[in-house]
């Protein structure tokens, strides 16, 4: 990628993501900048779009381009179990508790391709508790939804997924979870019956239910710090008392004014439960 | 060679030897250095802290994990952490992102070089130490295109020449220089 050639200032780019929300309602503009910047100039290298004033006209000009550019700019990597230890902390600290719910509400905030809802819904079976259990799994890519729903991974990932997973603390025969096909697996509809994908923003669109567990790791690392504290509120809002919230080792919540009404139940891999507010 | 302008950052990139190759870098570096020394150094997913610990011992100044929204300041060594990029927002703070990788590396040279070059421009001295890939030789390309200083550890030292070697194949280097001449180069800037 030649991004020697091609820069902007940062002011374009403001002006540029303010009319996009504008127009398209998707808000990037309390999105941390310099990774904003790198993908956009990502997309308009791809598209051999030189100014981005060019990429500024032609995305209000054409949807399918601009979907395009949201594809590029909200689209996250992960892996199945990454960061196992934070899973075996999920497994020692957080199901037993679970478990003590009748019915079991877990929303996966930014879910990506999914590896990571296939690992708690693995987590829950284990436990015993998936029957029980809904995962809400959102994202605001549609195209990342969309594969995590199918469930569908490269083959040639799987071993570092099996590594991973046995690090968590799985004794399982982790192929029991999946059927391998050509050069892809993909896994048993046991472990997907009780999942709900839907499209989230968490920039904009508000709290749609109440759950005892949220998951959301390395999604708050993209947002300044205002869009960081609106999203805990939010989380904050849809937990249940004593609900559980599970960060990214890199997150805090040290930007949030709620930071106070959670308390760490796991100080290295980022897990924290709700407190019981006292009255306000 | 020294080029009289004031400088406000150092950004290091180094895979293989590069423990060895850094703390031979910082072993004089005072703990009141007046600049931030920021490396990449790629590193497996865990540990997740060792190399901090590790080069803490060897030096004086300050040496942790870069943390994301952390404010940079002078006098202290941050070192981007495992399985994250590491990048520099204009108000100069860090941010990190999983995005994938870059040169198939998870903290990437280039986009830890390429984001502080846009920040620090002219202000910037980019250094590559031993490694075994190229990442870090499209970072160069932006620090000497923003008129920052490039230096690369000359290749017959380092215990890894394909970095340095690739590095100076873009032709975007000020200095090719051995370890000993680097760290009395970064102790004579700042007089």
């Amino acid at each position: 990628m030649d991004f020697i050639k091609m820069n902007f200032d940062t002011k374009e780019l403001k002006e540029m993501l303010e009319s996009i929300r504008y127009v398209y309602g998707y808000d990037f503009t309390d999105y941390a900048e310099a990774s904003v910047k790198r993908r956009v100039l990502h997309f308009m290298n791809s598209k051999k779009i030189e100014a981005l004033t060019d990429l500024g006209k032609m995305i209000f000009a054409d949807e399918k381009l601009f979907e395009e550019l949201v594809q590029t700019m909200s689209v996250t990597v992960t892996e199945m179990f990454r960061d196992p230890i934070f899973y075996k902390s999920l497994r020692e600290n957080v199901m037993k508790r679970l478990a003590t719910y009748p019915f079991i509400k877990i929303w996966i905030a930014g879910c990506a391709t999914g590896e990571e809802i296939y690992s708690i819904a693995i987590l829950l079976k284990e436990e015993g508790l998936l029957n029980r259990s809904v995962i809400y799994a959102t994202d605001i890519n549609q195209k990342s939804l969309q594969i995590a729903k199918e469930g569908v991974y490269a083959v040639e990932n799987m071993k570092s997924h099996i590594a991973n997973y046995q690090k968590s603390g799985g004794i399982e025969s982790f192929s029991e979870y999946y059927k391998s096909k050509y050069n892809s697996v993909m896994f048993d509809k046991s472990l997907k019956q009780n999942i709900v994908f839907s499209p989230h923003n968490l920039a904009v669109d508000k709290s749609f239910n109440e759950f005892q567990l949220i998951i959301c790791r390395n999604v708050l690392i993209y947002f300044n710090q205002q869009l960081q504290n609106k999203v805990i509120n939010l989380f904050h809002e849809s937990l249940c008392p004593f609900g559980f919230l599970g960060l990214g080792s890199k997150e805090s919540l040290l930007f949030s004014d709620k930071r106070k009404e959670f308390e760490e139940i796991d100080k290295r891999e980022k897990i924290f439960i709700k407190k019981i507010s006292d009255s306000k | 060679m020294i080029q009289n302008k004031k400088y406000e950052a150092i950004v290091i990139g180094t895979s293989i030897g590069g423990l060895h190759a850094i703390s031979t870098l910082l072993e004089e570096i005072p703990a009141n250095y007046p600049l931030p020394i920021i490396i990449v150094q790629h590193r497996s997913k865990t540990p997740r802290d060792l190399l901090e610990e590790i080069l803490q011992i060897k030096t004086k100044v300050k040496v942790k994990q870069a943390d994301e929204k952390e404010e940079i300041e002078n006098g202290v060594v941050y070192i981007a952490p495992p399985d994250y990029h590491l990048l520099i927002e204009n108000n100069k703070t860090f941010s990190l992102t999983v995005d994938e990788l870059d040169s198939f590396s998870r903290p990437s040279i280039n986009v830890l070089f390429e984001s502080a070059a846009s920040v620090y421009k002219e202000k910037l001295i980019g250094i590559i130490l031993t490694g075994a890939n190229n990442d870090g030789s499209q970072g160069v390309q932006a620090i000497y295109k923003n008129n920052g200083l490039v230096i690369v550890q000359d290749p017959d030292e380092a215990k890894c020449c394909i970095m340095p070697i690739a590095a100076i194949n873009t032709k975007a280097v000020n200095h090719i220089l051995t370890l000993p001449k680097i760290q009395k180069f970064l102790l004579k800037i700042t007089d």
